[in-house]
């Protein structure tokens, strides 16, 4: 048996994607040179007749994927989110999510956690991109064994998936096993005085900034919101009329993310004082993931500030 | 082939030229020009080359056409309509709201449509993966890809040409419209395309040149492609952009704009 708490969520990624297919030969792996990275090589080594290596071509590899799909294939296309998102971006509208087609785009090294690469190796925008495309399922798992939950789901789900994970570790949220349910937001912990609604690595520091809080008796509900779309609507609303206030947490742009969903849905129903934390109209630089999460105001210490400032704007309204 | 047969064929292809003209007019917007240039071509594929059945668009075993060139959608329909994949009245309702006839190709609407396009430059590598899909599966449909030879100015189609050959995919055939034209004038003043056969040989493509008028020899082109084992077969298809009615050949204008009232009239009686 793997265990796969001990590892990143790309290596999770990987060595699923390589059990599945073991019992599912319609499932077919294509990458753009970066199988070392993405950990698709253990497909491939696994599976050397199933994997289709495309050279860095990925808009080639993107339409190619959709023609497998159309004779009844399950094929799996990944690179790192920057490229799969605005490098082949026309090819993903027209060939994926137009026609509807069975296509699962697994994105590793999202987000600017990817660190030293610097701005042109950090998908900040794909989340953005992916979910406004009508047909798509979007999801951000938060550790390593949700995102072997989230692979299955989308290998079983009909329709394309656009699935973001990581380059670095992250803390294991889920040690017992999760039960990921696309569209469904998961709490993991329960309070009445303000809700924080984390996707991907910042589920883990909504938990520490949650945990910590509760030493002062300030109480938080956390919702782990790993599917970005079709969106969990009816968690976010019950969060603002149980706790009244809401907190965001992305690693990702404002513009478009979970935040800007998040205030679209509680604006339209019932608008409780919300604040968004994440990268906010700028472009990142190199340096460690800690050091650049710091710089853009992500860490569970950033978080705990912000639940406080909301908590106040909920009393004076 | 036998010459009655050819002449069926040549009549067929002039009624979907008819039909291109009427639908468009209808219609009041669409593409003639590379309609009609490619409307032999198609012809030939559908009433004699390829193995398809109308009364089962998802036969898995059928070989597969791919319209890379999804404006030129007017000549497909027009075809499939007559092939009986839907009601030749269909035609009527082209790029009309509510129609299955979209205004380019368009899978989730029309059956026998496989994909959808009109952003160009994409169907080859579809094609690629439904050939793959072919191999995997040990089976022995073709898949046909025609693409317009502007769009070859799309750098997506040159991935495309590089990865075919490295899988050996010799159940994949392009042809290229080679009319001359794309949207803003001639492809040697826009984007000069030459030389184009060596380009796909340096590609480790089986080329072949052909008139792509002549329906007997397109025909035995697509026949002989079927043949190549190990490399997969482009056809360049020289052409006339708008050809069949002498107002819209070698004419930009009618690259995509409806003919006006007369123009209909003057147009069908041309290819009465
Ligand atoms: C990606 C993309 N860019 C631009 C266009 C607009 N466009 C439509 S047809 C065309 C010219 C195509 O020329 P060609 O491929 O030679 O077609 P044909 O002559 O057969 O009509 C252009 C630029 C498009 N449809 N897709
Ligand atoms: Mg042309």
């Amino acid at each position: 048996m793997t265990n796969y708490s001990d590892l990143t969520t790309r290596e999770a990624f990987g060595r699923v994607l390589t059990k599945l297919a073991a019992t599912d030969n319609r499932i077919i792996v294509l990458d753009a040179d970066v199988s070392r990275s993405t950990m698709t090589k253990y497909f491939a080594q696994a599976f050397p007749d199933r994997f289709i290596e495309c050279g860095l071509a990925e808009q080639n590899m993107i339409s190619i994927a959709a023609g497998l799909a159309s004779c009844g294939k399950i094929p799996v296309a990944s690179t790192f989110a920057v490229f799969a998102s605005s490098r082949c971006f026309d090819q993903v509208r027209m060939c994926i999510a137009q026609p509807h087609s069975n296509v699962k785009v697994v994105a590793t090294h999202g987000g600017i956690t990817v660190g030293e690469d610097g701005s042109s190796h950090q998908a900040i925008e794909d989340i953005s991109l992916y979910c406004s495309l009508p047909h798509f399922n979007v999801v951000v798992p938060s550790d390593a064994i949700e995102t072997v939950e989230v692979i299955k789901t989308a290998i079983a789900t009909e329709g394309p998936f656009y699935v973001r994970l990581g380059r670095s570790k992250t803390p294991v949220l889920y040690p017992n096993g999760c039960s990921f349910k696309l569209g469904r937001a998961d709490r993991l912990r329960d309070g009445e005085d303000c809700t924080i609604i984390a996707a991907g690595i910042m589920v883990s520091m909504a938990v520490q900034a949650a945990d910590f809080l509760s030493k002062s008796g300030v109480r938080c509900r956390v919702l782990n919101m790993s599917t970005l779309k079709p969106i969990d609507q009816k968690s976010i609303l019950d969060a603002a009329s149980d706790t009244g206030a809401i907190i965001t947490a992305e690693e990702h742009l404002l513009h478009g993310g979970l935040g800007s969903m998040v205030a679209q849905i509680i604006s339209c129903n019932n608008p409780v004082p919300l604040s968004s934390l994440g990268i906010n109209d700028t472009y990142c630089k190199s340096g460690k993931p800690e050091e650049l999460l710091e710089m853009q105001g992500l860490t569970a210490g950033d978080i705990e500030e912000a639940v406080k400032a909301v908590i106040v704007r909920k009393k004076v309204r | 082939m036998t010459d009655n047969n050819i002449n069926n064929l040549e009549n067929t292809a002039r009624k979907l030229r008819r039909d291109v003209i009427s639908m468009i007019s209808k219609a009041g917007s669409g593409h003639p020009g590379g309609s009609l240039s490619a409307a032999d071509i198609v012809t030939a594929l559908y009433f004699s080359v390829m193995r398809h059945d109308p009364k089962k668009p998802h036969w898995p075993d059928r070989d597969r056409f791919i319209l890379s060139k999804g404006h030129a959608a007017p000549i497909l329909y027009a075809a499939l309509a007559e092939c009986g994949y839907f009601p030749l009245e269909w035609l009527d309702t082209l790029r009309k709201a509510g129609t299955c006839l979209q205004g380019h190709t368009d899978s989730t609407l029309t059956p026998g449509v496989d994909v959808s396009a009109g952003s160009l430059g994409q169907g080859l590598s579809v094609g690629i993966g439904m050939a793959l899909a072919a191999k995997l599966d040990r089976k022995d449909y073709h898949i046909y890809v025609l693409l317009g030879d502007g769009e070859c100015d799309e750098g997506q189609v040159w991935e495309a040409a590089m990865f075919a050959p490295n899988y050996k995919l010799d159940n994949l055939t392009a042809i290229v419209d080679y009319n001359g034209l794309q949207l803003d004038g001639t492809t040697k003043d826009i984007m000069n395309l030459e030389p184009f056969a060596n380009k796909w040989r340096s590609f480790n493509w089986e080329v072949m040149e052909i008139d792509g008028h002549d329906i007997a020899q397109i025909i035995d082109a697509l026949n002989k492609a079927k043949k190549v084992t190990a490399h997969p077969v482009v056809i360049v298809a020289h052409t006339v952009k708008g050809k069949g009615v002498s107002f819209m050949e070698n004419n930009v204008d009618f690259h995509g704009k409806a003919p006006n009232k007369a123009e209909t009239e003057l147009a069908l009686k041309e290819l009465a």
